[in-house]
């Protein structure tokens, strides 16, 4: 691939779009894959009735035959039968149980994220050194800047939170990747070379 | 004075989390409106990027995230969506994450019934497609064979009037990617790096730090960035929807966490201070 890119000769472009084809039929298979695997750890589960797990395991278990069913027989058939029998009026089963489970259930998980936020923040956010005040600081700073009411609470609140976002924490994200990009050629080419040899468990 | 200050480390969490469900409820429920305020200039980028494209322009949505992320992009992809239709651009909508499919017809069929647009000559939905990079690379050479030639509704692309127009990155006018991870990055590794193709990116707001430094080295066109992106995005087409409505709660919602760490502050040193004396 690296070739090609810097040659684009028809051979290396042929062999090129072979390659492309092949990764996106494993990408397929890797999904079926992990399919087989949640349904195979979940049905040990419930073999053995590990404790305080197997009801969690019957949920998942059929939840997922529920959408796998719903899915395979009535696809994205707007109007087929199974859908008027089921009165779902708008699009298919899959999508109304998608929309009507999914969406609230996963939703609802991201939603809870701002309760642990704040409750981390007033806990853990102490002014104790110097650092922690500028970090402090810059977190009101950012947060008032977001939202309306800092542009209420004095008009260079989003010009600021803008300065912070593109000098200071673009400034420390390019160090970050920086690094981690040296880094990751560094240890590929250890790996290369065989100097580095314990992904193999030497 | 001191002690009960000292107590307030201490404080229960459940009542932090009525605290925060209160002020996000109470903004929904009297409908507070608060003016979205000025408009960010990674959003006015990819903003005025789709404005000034020709009438008839390619936009390739990648709908890359899944309900979790859906109230912060789903605002921003409706109104992006509607921003095109007015402007009489066509729509290529797709998808490498898993769960996108669904989101792709939850924005694009209503908006395009709305809007009077056909499926196929205005706007494609050619769904999922697994794969990850290799589709974002392959789409570079050529975009119905990545696809199998098929539609989400199981239609043939190549009969479609649009795909007569869309062959390769070379014929889309922007892709916009909406994620809640850092899969922008690759499509502008493997997309704009290597095709040359414009990006644009709506993302939630946790990831955005990760992209802003892509946005300033203009291997982005624009950035959406957040809920507050969402709802300047709104702003800008003058369609305000959740997105503007969102943000009165979030405007509260970030006041109260403040005042929290404040509380907390004031209580940590209270108690510090008696543990000296």
């Amino acid at each position: 691939m690296i070739v090609v890119f810097f040659v684009p000769h028809a051979v290396g472009t042929k062999g090129y779009e072979l390659l492309l084809e092949w990764a996106r039929i494993i990408g397929a298979f890797a999904l079926v894959l992990g399919l087989g695997s949640l349904f195979r750890t979940h049905w040990d589960k419930i073999r053995r009735r590990r404790r305080g797990e197997w009801p969690y395991s019957i949920v998942t278990l059929a939840s997922f035959v529920l959408m796998v069913w719903a899915g395979l027989v009535y696809g994205n058939g707007e109007g087929s039968v199974g859908t008027r029998l089921l009165a779902v009026e708008e699009g298919t089963l899959f999508q109304w149980l998608f929309d009507n489970v999914e969406v609230p259930l996963d939703a609802t998980m991201f939603a809870l994220l701002s309760f642990f936020i704040a409750s981390a923040a007033y806990r853990t956010f102490r002014a104790r050194n110097l650092e922690a005040t500028l970090l402090l600081i810059t977190a009101v700073i950012v947060m008032l800047g977001r939202v309306p009411l800092g542009e209420m609470m004095h008009e260079r609140m989003p010009g600021l939170y803008e300065w912070i976002m593109q000098y200071p924490a673009v400034a420390g994200k390019r160090g970050i990747l920086f690094g981690v990009a040296l880094g990751s050629i560094a240890t590929s080419l250890r790996i290369i070379l065989g100097i580095e040899r314990s992904h193999l468990g030497g | 004075m001191k002690k009960s200050l000292t107590k307030l480390e201490g404080l229960d969490r459940r009542w932090i989390y009525l605290i925060i469900f209160i002020a996000v409820l109470v903004p929904f429920i009297t409908r507070l409106d608060l003016p979205v305020g000025r408009h960010s200039p990674s959003t006015t980028a990819i903003y005025d990027y789709i404005e000034e494209l020709p009438p008839g322009s390619i936009i390739a949505i990648a709908f890359d995230y899944g309900p979790s992320a859906m109230p912060e992009l789903e605002p921003a992809v409706r109104a992006m969506v509607r921003h095109a239709f007015e402007r009489d651009h066509r729509i290529f909508a797709m998808t490498i994450h898993p769960q996108g499919a669904l989101m792709i017809r939850r924005v694009l069929y209503p908006l395009a019934e709305e809007y009077g647009k056909q499926a196929g000559v205005d706007y494609i939905n050619a769904g999922f497609k697994p794969g990850g990079v290799a589709v974002i690379l392959g789409m570079g050479r050529d975009i119905v064979r990545v696809f199998e030639d098929t539609d989400a509704r199981g239609q043939r692309l190549s009969s479609m009037p649009m795909m007569q127009d869309l062959r390769t990155y070379d014929d889309i006018a922007i892709l916009v990617d909406l994620a809640a991870n850092t899969l922008p990055l690759a499509w502008v590794a493997y997309a704009h790096e290597q095709y040359r193709v414009q990006i644009g990116a709506a993302v939630t707001a946790v990831v955005a730090t990760d992209l802003y430094t892509f946005w300033k080295s203009g291997q982005l066109v624009g950035l959406i960035n957040g809920l507050k992106g969402a709802a300047e995005y709104e702003d800008l087409v003058s369609h305000p929807g959740w997105g503007v409505q969102g943000m009165s709660s979030q405007s509260i919602a970030h006041v109260l966490i403040i005042l929290l760490i404040v509380l907390g502050n004031i209580s940590y040193f209270a108690s510090r201070r008696r543990a000296q004396a």
